[in-house]
């Protein structure tokens, strides 16, 4: 593989998609973190006052890192998906499948823009989350790598999502059906201790429940899991997830007849 | 434009346009077999096998559906082959893809660009996904955006430029790693004819400086114009491939039409020529091998007929291309051969 190609063709992809985030930021940016002032308001300050404690923090400060966490994944995804298949629709994921750059660099590419929108959304919301409560950050290096890595696997499961999607529709069938319920069960709201054993139980098959507790970690200090578990998951999921994009893109599964 | 090693130039290319070395006798494409049947069971290819020069300007005729797109996707890495081989500059691309692709230039026949895109972006970061470093990028999307009259529309999207401007946005933008082999798919469909026979020069020029170039048309006074070398595709299967001066010569007879100053009653009697008057009082004269056409005017001039004006009834490729796709001659003209 040519690696100063691949190189200059990485940079170009996610320059290419920096400036798609920016040219509709109506779209990318400024919704989540509406969205997320809401929550704030109405779960942390409205109905979290009459929560009390959770885990140990008053409720705010407990969902504050769940929250990000969840603006920054469902971003990551929502990225990937619509610019892939965006690209697929508009037939100009031609100019990169005529080019000589590896189907790796096309991916990477793609998730670096995810990782990119996830984040800048996710620092939007930590700002936002400022207004209402203390946000202190414990682990600095656990609570960046933990959201690095959690973004990087929602983006890369966009850009599955984006191979095999075949219409509009099909882009947001896995972000509504499968995504939000994950992550509305994945501890952001409650700690999984208040929950009865069964569900306790279910809960730890919920890879969102890893990531946003790891991140939980980082900031406040608390989890309901083993970090060390989290980070195992989190990169199996990376490691797989892009085994499998790569091996949909070399046999042109959904791109090419 | 100097080859300077750049990691996006096609690497068997001992140089890029301008200084041409041609190594042995490798072909700039090579197609071996070439077999598609799409999912749904069509066959758009049944074994196609053609050689291009490099160098050359060769055009890839054909009518609707006859699999030039499916050829041409599958050089290009668009689609799936289902068996067969293709080589571009020497490399294959089942064992050498990334150096096929970087020596080929597509211009597709549908619009592949993201409209919400700006020009200038759309070609410059089709140079970065062929390595070309956004400096250098930058220079050459101003020389080809200028030679394709489009720079003052760069920081436009695309969306706001006309049909033909946005054919023209495609050639620049397979132009900007300056391939070696630049596959053109119907580039002038829906194009005027001012700006066609400007591309007609770009082209020509392009190819003059050692760039070989593949057409597809269904503008066959184009692929005349312009082509040295014919193929003719028909259901998947090649009918004809031949140097354009042979095909052309293979032509037994020629139609003209013929504006009288004086109407006549009835055809006359041109003694070795076939002679029929049209419902528009013209005259539709055939011309056959053996016969010149200083014959049919001296046939003329004996029956004291004026002729105005004189134009061919059918471009010539056309009327083969009629014979040989339809099995039958262009119009009443009967095949004389
Ligand atoms: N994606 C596809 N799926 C199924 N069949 C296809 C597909 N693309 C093309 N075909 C079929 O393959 C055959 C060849 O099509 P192709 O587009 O290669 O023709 P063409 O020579 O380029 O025609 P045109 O001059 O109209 O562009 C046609 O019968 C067409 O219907
Ligand atoms: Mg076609």
């Amino acid at each position: 593989m040519n690696l100063s190609l691949n190189f200059v063709a990485l940079k170009t992809i996610v320059r290419k998609e920096v400036v798609r985030v920016l040219r509709i930021w109506v779209q990318t940016i400024f919704p989540p973190a509406i969205t997320m002032t809401l929550y704030f308001i109405i779960f942390g300050n409205l109905i979290g006052r009459r929560i009390g404690d959770m885990g140990g923090y008053d409720y705010m400060q407990y969902i504050a890192p769940g929250l990000i966490m969840m603006s920054v994944i469902t971003n990551s995804y929502g990225n990937v998906v619509s610019s892939f298949f965006g690209a697929k629709f508009g037939r100009h994921i031609e100019e990169m499948l005529v080019s000589p750059m590896s189907n790796a660099t096309i991916i990477l590419g793609h998730v670096a823009g995810g990782l990119i929108r996830g984040l800048l959304v996710g620092a939007l919301v930590t700002v936002v989350a400022l207004a209402f409560t203390r946000v202190e950050v414990r682990h600095p290096l656990i609570t960046l790598s933990m959201v690095l890595l959690s973004s990087t696997v929602f983006a890369l499961a966009g850009f599955i999502n984006a191979i095999f999607a075949k219409k509009f529709d099909d882009i947001s069938i896995i972000p509504t059906f499968v995504l939000t319920p994950l992550t509305y069960l994945g501890g952001v709201f409650y700690s999984i201790s208040l929950l009865p054993e069964f569900w306790q139980r279910l809960s730890l098959a919920n890879p969102i429940l890893y990531m946003v507790n790891a991140f939980r970690y980082g900031v406040l200090g608390t989890s309901d899991i083993s970090i060390a578990t989290a980070y195992a998951i989190v990169l199996l999921f990376v490691v797989v997830l892009f085994a499998v994009s790569l091996a949909l893109l070399n046999r042109g599964i959904g791109i090419r007849e | 434009m100097s080859p300077d090693g750049q990691a996006a130039s096609c690497p068997a290319g001992t140089a890029t346009r301008g200084a041409y070395t041609i190594r042995g006798s490798m072909h700039a494409l090579s197609i071996r077999n070439l077999r598609k049947t799409y999912p749904n069971g069509i066959e758009a290819l049944k074994g196609i096998d053609f050689d291009v020069a490099p160098g050359d300007f060769y055009a890839l005729l054909g009518p609707n559906g006859a699999g030039k797109t499916t050829a041409i996707g599958i050089i290009c890495s668009l689609v799936n082959k289902t068996i067969g081989t293709v080589q571009i500059f020497g490399h294959d691309i089942d064992t050498d893809l990334a150096a096929a692709k970087a020596c080929i230039g597509l211009v597709p026949q549908e619009l592949n660009m993201n409209l919400f895109e700006t020009v200038q972006n759309i070609v410059t970061n089709q140079a970065g996904y062929y390595g070309i470093p956004r400096r250098k990028a930058l220079q050459r999307a101003e020389q080809y955006l200028q030679e394709l009259r489009l720079w003052d529309r760069r920081h436009e999207p695309a969306r706001n430029l006309s049909g033909g401007m946005k054919r023209r946005l495609m050639i620049a933008r397979a132009l900007i790693h300056e391939p070696r082999l630049l596959i053109l798919d119907e580039p002038t469909a829906g194009v005027d004819i001012e700006i066609r026979r400007s591309m007609w020069d770009f082209l020509q020029r392009i190819n003059a400086a050692g760039t070989t170039i593949i057409l597809t048309t269904h503008y066959l006074e184009e692929a005349e114009h312009l082509c040295r070398h014919v193929a003719i595709i028909d259901k998947g299967t090649i009918i004809e491939n031949a140097r354009m001066s042979t095909i052309l010569r293979k032509l037994q007879r020629e139609v003209f039409v013929l504006s009288l100053r004086e109407p006549l009653a009835s055809a006359p009697v041109l003694p070795g020529f076939e002679a029929a008057l049209r419902a528009d009082g013209e005259l539709e004269v055939a011309v056959d091998a053996d016969h010149s056409l200083n014959d049919m005017f001296q046939a003329l001039n004996d029956r004291n007929i004026a002729v105005v004006s004189l134009r061919n009834k059918a471009n010539r490729l056309e009327e083969l291309f009629m014979r040989l796709v339809e099995g039958k001659s262009a119009g009443q003209a009967e095949a004389a051969g």
